[in-house]
C-alpha cells in the first residue's frame, strides 16, 4: 500500500498554493487523482516519485519508507522503483524505441522481458525507429512500455493521455487496462477527464486548490452525487427527416452528429444550418432556436 | 613568409579548446542544474571576460604570474614552471578568456532539454553522470558544437591578452594576431596581408561549418 501524508507550499506563482493531501492506495488498486488544472495534481505525483520534495509528511511504500520529515529521510526516488510516463513522453530522442526500452531495464539481460514488453504493446515495427518520428499515441505507447521495462511495483501516470486524439486515447486506456492487470501493478493516474476515471479506475481522489476533496469509487463520486436533471448542449442542424408523425434532426456538435427526435412543432422554425439548444429540465428533452 | 605565427596559432586553439571542454563540462552541468544562493555570482565571473578589455585580464595574469610575486615565484620554484612569456602561460590566460564561450553554450543547451528527459532516466534508477553522457549530452550535440567552435575561433582572434601575458617571442608566444601586428609597425603589409587573409578564410570556414552543421544542411552528406 500506498500511504502519502504530505504537505508543501508551491511558490513559483503569484498566489502560493499550499497542497495537504492524504493519500491511501491498496496494493493492486487503480487510483486517480482527478481536479482542474493548478489542483497539484503533478505536484503531488511528482512527490510520491521523489522528484518534488515535500515540506512536511510521510510517504510509505507498503513497509518501505520512502520519506519522512521528522526522521530526516529522504529516499532517492532512483531507488525507489517507479515507473513513470510523462505527459509528453519523455523518450530519449538520441535512442531508438528499442534502445529506450533497452535503457530502461535494471538488468541488461533481461531481454526477455524486453521483448514481452514489445510484443505486448505491439511495438514490434516501430522498434528501429527514433521517437521523433513517432505519432503522440505511439510515443506514450513506447513510453508506457518503457515504464514498465524496469518492473516497477507502482506506476505513475501524469496526464499520458490528455494530449491524443481519440482514437489513440481509447486504445490506450485498453492498454493501461490490460498491463495493470498483467503486472499486478499499483496505479496512479493523474487525469481530468471523467470517463477515462470512470473507464480504468477503482478508486479515485478529488483535488481542488491543493486538498482532498472527495474521494471514493469513481461510479459513486461521478454519478450518484453529482446525477442533474438538467443540461443543456448547442449544436448545429445537418439534416432533418420526417419519420413517420416525428421528425429527425442531426444535430453536429463539435466533431460528433448526434439525432434528435422532434415532434413538428418543435421543427416549425427550423432549417439546416441553424444554431440549436438541446436540453432538459426535470427530465423532459427540450429544443430551442439560438441563431437568427 | 614565416608560418611558424598560424602553426602555433593554431596549436594554441586546439589546446585551449581541448582543456577548455573538460573543465566547461562540469561547470556548465553544475550551473545548468543548481539552485545554489552563489549561481549568479558565478554566473557573472564566468561571463567577465566578455565585458572586460583583454588588456585588464592580460594585466592580472601578468602580475599573478610575475616570478617578482609570490604565486608566480613559488610556481617557479617549486614546480619549475614560468607562465609569463611562455606557451603554457598563453594556453591558461586563453581559457579563462574563452571560458564564457565554452560554457554558455553547454549550459544553455542542458538548461533548454525538458525536464522530463533527466527525471525519467533518474526515476529509471541512473545516476547524474550515467544520465548527463547517455542522455543530456548526445541531445545537446549543436550546443557542445557551437562551445567547442566558437571558443577555437575566439582563441584564434585574441591580441590583447596574449600580447600582455606571452609578448612576442617567435616560436613560443608570438601568434598570427601579434605578427600582424608587428608586420604593420614594419611597414611589411604584404605579409601581413597574407596571415589576415588567412585568420579571415579559417574562421569564416570554421563559422560555415557550425552553421551548416546546427541548420542540418550537412545531414544529408551522412550515411
Amino acid at each position: 500500500m500506498i500511504k502519502a501524508h504530505i504537505e508543501k507550499t508551491l511558490k513559483a506563482s503569484e498566489n502560493p498554493l499550499k497542497i495537504d493531501v492524504k493519500i491511501h492506495v491498496s496494493r493492486g488498486m487503480f487510483a486517480s487523482l482527478y481536479g482542474a488544472s493548478g489542483a497539484g495534481k503533478t505536484s503531488t505525483l511528482r512527490m510520491i516519485s521523489g522528484l518534488l520534495k515535500p515540506d512536511h509528511g510521510l510517504i510509505t511504500n507498503h513497509e518501505d519508507l520512502w520519506f519522512d520529515s521528522n526522521k530526516n529521510i529522504t529516499k532517492n526516488p532512483k531507488h525507489r522503483n517507479i515507473g513513470y510516463v510523462f505527459q509528453d513522453s519523455a523518450l530519449f530522442p538520441n535512442m531508438t524505441v528499442f534502445e529506450n526500452l533497452e535503457y530502461a531495464l535494471t538488468n541488461k539481460r533481461d531481454t526477455k522481458h524486453l521483448y514481452q514488453l514489445i510484443k505486448l504493446m505491439k511495438l514490434d515495427e516501430l522498434c528501429n525507429q527514433k521517437p521523433g518520428t513517432l505519432s503522440g499515441g505511439q510515443k506514450q505507447r513506447v513510453a508506457l512500455a518503457r515504464a514498465l521495462a524496469q518492473k516497477p511495483a507502482l506506476l505513475l501516470l501524469d496526464e499520458p493521455l490528455a494530449a491524443l486524439d481519440n482514437e489513440s486515447r481509447v486504445e490506450l486506456q485498453d492498454c493501461l487496462l490490460q498491463v495493470h492487470k498483467t503486472f499486478r501493478l499499483t496505479t496512479l493516474l493523474v487525469s481530468h477527464d471523467i470517463a477515462e476515471i470512470l473507464k480504468l479506475s477503482d478508486q479515485v481522489f478529488v483535488m481542488d486548490h491543493g486538498k482532498i476533496t472527495q474521494q471514493g469509487s469513481p461510479k459513486t463520486i461521478f454519478t450518484q452525487n453529482s446525477l442533474n436533471e438538467n443540461f443543456e448542449i448547442t449544436g448545429e442542424i445537418s439534416k432533418i427527416e420526417r419519420q413517420g408523425i416525428q421528425f429527425c434532426m442531426t444535430v453536429r456538435i463539435q466533431n460528433t452528429s448526434v439525432k434528435i427526435m422532434a415532434k413538428k412543432f418543435e421543427i416549425e422554425n427550423l432549417k439546416v444550418g441553424d444554431e440549436i439548444l438541446v436540453g432538459t429540465k426535470n427530465f423532459n428533452p427540450f429544443v430551442l432556436k439560438t441563431s437568427d | 613568409m614565416n608560418w611558424d605565427p598560424i602553426i602555433l596559432t593554431f596549436q594554441l586553439a586546439s589546446v585551449t579548446t581541448f582543456l577548455l571542454f573538460f573543465i566547461a563540462l562540469p561547470l556548465g552541468y553544475w550551473l545548468s542544474q543548481t539552485k545554489n544562493k552563489f549561481k549568479p555570482l558565478i554566473e557573472t565571473l564566468v561571463s567577465m571576460p566578455l565585458v572586460l578589455p583583454p588588456t585588464v585580464l592580460g594585466f592580472y595574469f601578468l602580475i599573478a604570474f610575475s616570478p617578482g610575486n609570490a604565486f608566480g615565484s613559488w610556481l617557479n620554484e617549486w614546480l619549475g614552471i614560468k607562465l609569463v612569456f611562455s606557451f603554457s602561460g598563453l594556453v591558461i590566460a586563453s581559457i579563462l578568456y574563452s571560458l564564457p564561450f565554452m560554457v554558455h553554450p553547454i549550459q544553455s543547451g542542458l538548461t533548454n532539454l525538458p525536464t522530463s528527459l533527466h527525471d525519467a532516466s533518474t526515476l529509471m534508477g541512473k545516476s547524474k553522470t550515467t544520465t548527463l553522457f547517455k542522455v543530456l549530452l548526445p541531445n545537446c550535440k549543436a550546443s557542445l558544437l557551437t562551445g567547442i567552435i566558437l571558443s577555437f575561433a575566439h582563441t584564434i582572434g585574441e591580441f590583447g591578452v596574449v600580447l600582455m601575458i606571452g609578448g612576442n617571442i617567435p616560436g613560443e608566444t608570438k601568434v598570427a594576431s601579434i605578427a600582424i601586428y608587428d608586420e604593420v609597425e614594419a611597414l611589411n603589409y604584404n605579409t601581413a596581408n597574407v596571415y589576415s587573409l588567412i585568420l579571415c578564410v579559417s574562421t569564416f570556414l570554421i563559422l560555415l561549418f557550425v552553421y551548416l552543421q546546427n541548420g542540418g544542411s550537412l545531414k544529408k552528406y551522412r550515411r
